[in-house]
């Protein structure tokens, strides 16, 4: 119930949005905003859906998804995982790191569709209940964040960086955390965090 | 994004069937560089053939070397035992690519078919004979900072970004592929092509093959060797030069040498002369000054990449010093 609630909500802020779109585009150019047959929000529905079955934080999705979507916007904008985030959409940030059958990757260069049958693991799968995962206490208590707008994708990654054994060194954490940009420059706190983490031994 | 089909192979065979029948699809496999390329408009594939789950992701010890299948991930390859322990060459220049994200979805395959980084190339609104041939070169004349200094044409100054693949142009690699009619097997060296009239062709690829395995000979650089790579930032930047050094060396003198380049051409640049000059000198300063003088030979810079002339041979000397083991 409570996910179909969502739903009803997401859809009618998408139509929102769509008529805020529509009406800025008539204001910047009316002749392209009607005329384009390109214009993509048009003719995104006729397009013939992919079934893709993935199993996400543990719960098994049987979905329909267009070739097209990337795994990012299919977390976020079907499966309301709001937690993975969207920045530069072009794998150049890694704010959009989530963990495919335990391996960490852009979601926003990953077509969803090519994901069929995997594992996938958002930050909104990371915590047991209330109970914070060891990263997310460590970003916590060194103060990894300011905005806070690339920690998840940080937090993803620095797991996936302990995981694969590349944390050994604060040199050697800053070279396989450089797929992850932090605007803010929360650079060395990151650091510290993930030093933290490998150093108090604990399973991640 | 526009719109696609899309089919996924679960054999080689099938995926060159799937091709064969509609010639101007695309394979996909990490996706990338493709996925890029498709939302930022630069390409537009009608039909995608999704490759990325063909059984060709094994990394064989073969009789005088090693067999990578095409589809292994940059990770995979990186952290591989026998790459690290026969070829750690190859690995060093792997972890210098990218980041761990995106080593862990690049295939090999794919990493040899990445397009240029120009961003002349990229923006659609810009002249470039590589995305649309005729249209001009917007970075001759332009800002043109990361361009090539060797092999450049009228047409085209762009480089090939990939750091893999000048360690394995360096390594005497061969590239597999499969066509309709069975497999054949292309030296490393002539796989990418420099740009002439036809920059939009990066290679010698048939636009009906796949690419199934890359093969690496035996190879006596498992203690000389060092991949030295200069960019704007510490880490996840494309090179603005490259070097892969590799020596084979009995006490001092140097028996056989392998040297190659990125970022300074439009293919991974090997220096096969610089490497028979070596042969026979002895490991000093002075013996790779001038191999780096001789690696200059022909090079010739654009507005912005001047600097390059001076980078380059200085990159050279540098990643020799490391792998002769001259430099702490």
């Amino acid at each position: 119930m409570k996910t179909s609630k969502k739903t009803i909500e997401n859809e009618a802020r998408r139509d929102f949005l769509k008529q805020s779109s529509v009406l800025s585009a008539l204001v910047l150019s009316p002749e392209k905003a009607i005329k384009d047959p390109n214009w993509d929000e048009k003719i995104a529905a006729p397009f013939e859906k992919v079934p893709l079955k993935l199993e996400i934080n543990g719960v098994k999705h049987t979905l329909n998804v267009e070739p097209r979507t990337t795994l990012l916007d299919l977390l976020r904008e079907q499966l309301h995982l709001t937690g993975t985030k969207k920045g530069c959409d072009y794998g150049q940030c890694g704010a959009c790191t989530v963990h495919s059958d335990g391996q960490r990757i852009n979601s926003c260069l990953t077509l969803a569709v090519t994901e069929e049958g995997k594992k996938i693991t958002t930050i909104e799968g990371l915590a047991k209940g209330d109970t914070l995962h060891p990263m997310q206490e460590a970003f916590v208590k060194h103060d990894g964040f300011q905005c806070g707008y690339c920690t998840p994708g940080q937090i993803m990654s620095a797991v996936a960086c302990i995981r694969e054994g590349h944390a050994n060194s604060e040199d050697e954490i800053r070279e396989y955390m450089s797929g992850n940009i932090c605007r803010c420059g929360a650079y060395p706190n990151i650091v510290d965090a993930i030093m933290d983490v490998k150093k108090g031994g604990q399973t991640v | 994004m526009k719109a696609f089909q899309y089919v996924r192979a679960n054999t080689a065979k099938s995926a060159l069937e799937a091709l064969a029948k509609d010639p101007s699809a695309q394979f996909i496999a990490g996706g990338t560089n493709l996925v890029d390329l498709m939302k930022r408009g630069v390409t537009a594939p009608d039909k995608l053939i999704d490759i990325s789950r063909l059984p060709l992701n094994k990394i064989e010890k073969v009789a005088n070397g090693v067999r990578i299948g095409a589809m292994s991930l940059n990770s995979q390859v990186a952290d591989d035992k026998l790459i690290l322990e026969k070829w750690p060459l190859l690995a060093q220049a792997l972890n210098a690519g990218a980041s761990a994200q995106l080593r862990n979805k690049a295939t090999v395959g794919g990493n040899m078919l990445q397009r240029t980084r120009c961003g002349y190339f990229y923006d659609t609104e810009m002249p470039c004979n590589k995305r649309q041939p005729g249209t001009g070169c917007g970075a001759k004349e332009g800002y043109n900072r990361m361009h090539a200094i060797f092999g450049t044409s009228e047409h085209c100054i762009a480089v090939h970004p990939s750091d893999m693949c000048v360690a394995l142009v360096a390594l005497d690699a061969a590239v597999v592929v499969q066509g309709p009619k069975g497999e054949r097997t292309i030296p490393f060296t002539e796989f990418h092509r420099l740009p002439g009239d036809r920059p939009e062709k990066d290679n010698t690829l048939g636009k009906d093959e796949l690419i199934v395995a890359v093969t690496l000979p035996d190879s006596p650089y498992t203690q000389h060797a060092h991949y030295l790579k200069v960019r704007d930032r510490a880490s996840y930047a494309f090179a603005l030069v490259s070097v892969a050094a590799a020596l084979e060396l009995e006490g001092k003198t140097i028996k056989s040498a392998r040297l190659a380049m990125g970022g300074v051409a439009h293919k991974p640049w090997r220096l096969q002369e610089v490497e028979k000059a070596l042969v026979g000198k002895t490991v000093s300063e002075a013996t790779f000054q001038q191999a780096a003088q001789q690696a200059m030979a022909g090079a010739r810079a654009f507005e912005y990449n001047a600097f390059k002339l001076k980078l380059a041979p200085n990159t050279i000397v540098e990643a020799l010093k490391m792998a002769a083991g001259l430099t702490a």
